[in-house]
């Protein structure tokens, strides 16, 4: 029990166990993407083999949905960076009424279930009678990323001395100084980290995208189309490699971004 | 080069608009908060409480079967429809039942990770550690779910594992088991709740691990120095304290697991998950209002939810 003490076999079992319960499944994904049997998910995979990598990259199919969703991504990441920036810089700095609400109003659309976003966005393009498109998935993107970027920020808000923004002022800098030359280097790894989660989440967000989607189809969407109706095995392998790395770089440096924020933000999400 | 000018000692005098605007917005930090908050509230009203009320109305209007239309009038007869079909309430059971069980299962697997990492974990170690849980949680939902289709197989690694070690016949034996088996892994109850769990846990481990942090060392002391054993500590002192961490947890892995469509689809069993009957009912059917009122459900199963999770003090973990 004490906290420097070695821990009994029993937990480090159950504890190193549960995370090779975690990653040996995506392993074996990495191990698939090199096999050379298309036709079943044989294991062990009768031989290796790079050809599948080529393949995979001459398929203007995917290649066009790795474009759209990197566009998704992008834009969805930029409306959340300044709405999320916004909200958190009000938040930190003042005490009003209704301000329960407007936290609720940020986390409700990642504390439901997907689903009910979905099928909400969903509802209103059908009332509103407008086209799904481009821009019906960014709206739905941004609007769970939103949070991801204020968490950050706002922790990062919380962190900034007072006597900094008070010694700005003092030396003669205005308000809009004051933001671009003390404020912002300040926040900027939070905000690099909080964008780096939000293009992470919308990179490969399925379950709101394909209410919001319309005729256009985003890699997750033709990733589902195969895990449905399987077509080309190998060829879904090597993607799910390039997805797993792709969304695996910007949360390492969102990691590095905010190890020093004690109650980094975000991660409740 | 000439001499370096005087130093003038009166502040600078750039009255800019610029300026100005920013001494006005300083006085009147109401009207900053307001601007401040302007376009995120905009943002979650209309784009966001709109959608959720457009929602709720189209879960009170009625699809016609024969014209195949949405007929806008404002009438409980989906709701009607919804609640007086057995079919339908054997839905919402089956996905509330995969909801606790999964919940439970995060729980036990996450909780000794938790308590590694909060307790015994430090340095380089914790980090790792930590990358290795928030990794899941943030990336590759799909490719995650992806995975158990390759290791539940009938040719795949599950099936050959158990080959290997001589269990084919208990891995035959557990699917012929009924509610939780079926033809193969990847048709049953069994691999459903598997992935499941798989993917929710790191949702799981992360609130806990956070609540485990703050047990605050001198109280494990104090508990050891008044005579109790490890196992008592832990059961009067450190699980009182890390529970509103679990039910943190548990809300996610809970409100997750009612929403989702695609994992019911990918390993599944001919009967249908609440989200899966959304999906269905706004997609090839065309009957949005029918799915609307559908999609109401986890959303009141999740309020009672959270009214019980708040009672539990879970609110002072997040």
């Amino acid at each position: 029990m004490r906290s420097d003490g070695r821990a009994s076999r029993w937990l480090r079992l159950a504890a190193f166990g549960g995370l090779a319960f975690l990653h040996v499944p995506l392993l074996i994904i990495v191990l698939y993407a090199f096999t050379t049997e298309d036709k079943t998910y044989q294991f062990p995979p009768p031989g290796l083999t790079l050809h599948w990598f080529e393949v995979a990259w001459s398929r203007a199919d995917i290649r066009e949905a790795l474009w759209l969703s990197l566009q998704v991504a992008a834009s969805a990441t930029a409306a959340a960076l300044v709405l999320g920036t916004m909200a958190a810089a009000a938040m930190a700095r003042a005490r009003f009424f209704g301000r329960e609400a407007v936290t609720l109003a940020m986390i409700l659309p990642i504390a439901l279930p997907g689903i009910v976003t979905g099928i909400a966005l969903l509802s209103a393009i059908k009332l509103a009678e407008v086209e799904p498109s481009f821009w019906t998935i960014v709206t739905g993107h941004a609007t769970f990323c939103v949070v991801v970027v204020y968490n950050n920020a706002l922790a990062r808000f919380r962190r900034i001395p007072r006597s900094l923004i008070e010694a700005s002022m003092d030396l003669g800098a205005d308000g809009f100084q004051t933001f671009r030359y003390v404020v912002l280097p300040q926040l900027a790894t939070a905000l690099l980290a909080g964008g780096m989660l939000a293009f992470a989440l919308s990179f490969d967000e399925i379950i709101v995208t394909t209410f919001t989607a319309g005729h256009e189809r985003t890699l997750p969407i033709w990733f589902m189309n195969e895990l449905f109706r399987p077509r080309d095995r190998p060829v879904t392998n090597v993607v799910a490699v390039a997805v797993i790395l792709v969304t695996a770089v910007p949360i390492l440096l969102a990691y590095r971004a905010t190890r020093d924020d004690a109650d980094a933000g975000g991660r409740n999400g | 080069m000439n001499a370096a000018p005087a130093f003038d000692s009166t502040p600078p005098r750039r009255g800019g608009i610029g300026r100005r605007l920013s001494n006005l917005l300083y006085r009147r930090s109401g009207l900053l908060l307001l601007l401040l908050l302007l376009p995120p509230l905009a943002w979650f009203g209309i784009v966001y409480l709109g959608s959720l009320f457009a929602l709720l109305l189209q879960s009170f209007y009625t699809f016609n079967d024969f014209t195949g239309q949405i007929e806008r009038v404002l009438t409980l007869d989906t709701y009607v429809a919804l609640f007086s079909a057995p079919a339908h309430i054997d839905i919402v059971l089956r996905t509330l039942a995969m909801a606790v069980a999964v919940t439970l299962a995060c729980a036990l697997i996450g909780f000794p990770i938790a308590y590694f990492m909060a307790f015994h974990a430090r340095g380089r170690m914790k980090a790792a550690m930590y990358l290795a849980v928030m990794l899941p949680l943030w990336s590759s939902y799909l490719v995650r779910v992806y995975a158990w289709r390759l290791l539940l197989a009938k040719e795949g690694i599950v099936a050959w594992v158990c080959a290997q070690l001589g269990l084919g016949g208990v891995l035959e034996a557990v699917l012929a088991t009924p509610l939780v088996g079926g033809p193969t892994l990847s048709s049953s109850y069994l691999g459903m709740f598997l992935v499941f769990t798989y993917v929710w846990l790191p949702f799981m481990i992360l609130p806990v691990q956070a609540a485990l942090e703050r047990v605050p060392g001198s109280l494990l002391q104090a508990s050891a120095d008044l005579g109790a054993r490890p196992r008592q500590t832990f059961a009067h002192v450190v699980l009182p304290l890390a529970f509103p961490g679990v039910v943190a947890g548990s809300i996610f892995t809970f409100s997750l697991t009612l929403g989702d469509y695609i994992i019911p689809g990918v390993v599944g069993t001919p009967g249908f998950f609440i989200g899966q009957m959304v999906y269905v009912q706004q997609g090839t059917a065309g009957n949005v209002p029918l799915a609307a009122a559908f999609s109401v459900v986890p959303v009141l199963l999740i309020a009672a939810y959270l009214a019980l999770a708040r009672r539990l003090g879970a609110f002072d973990a997040l």
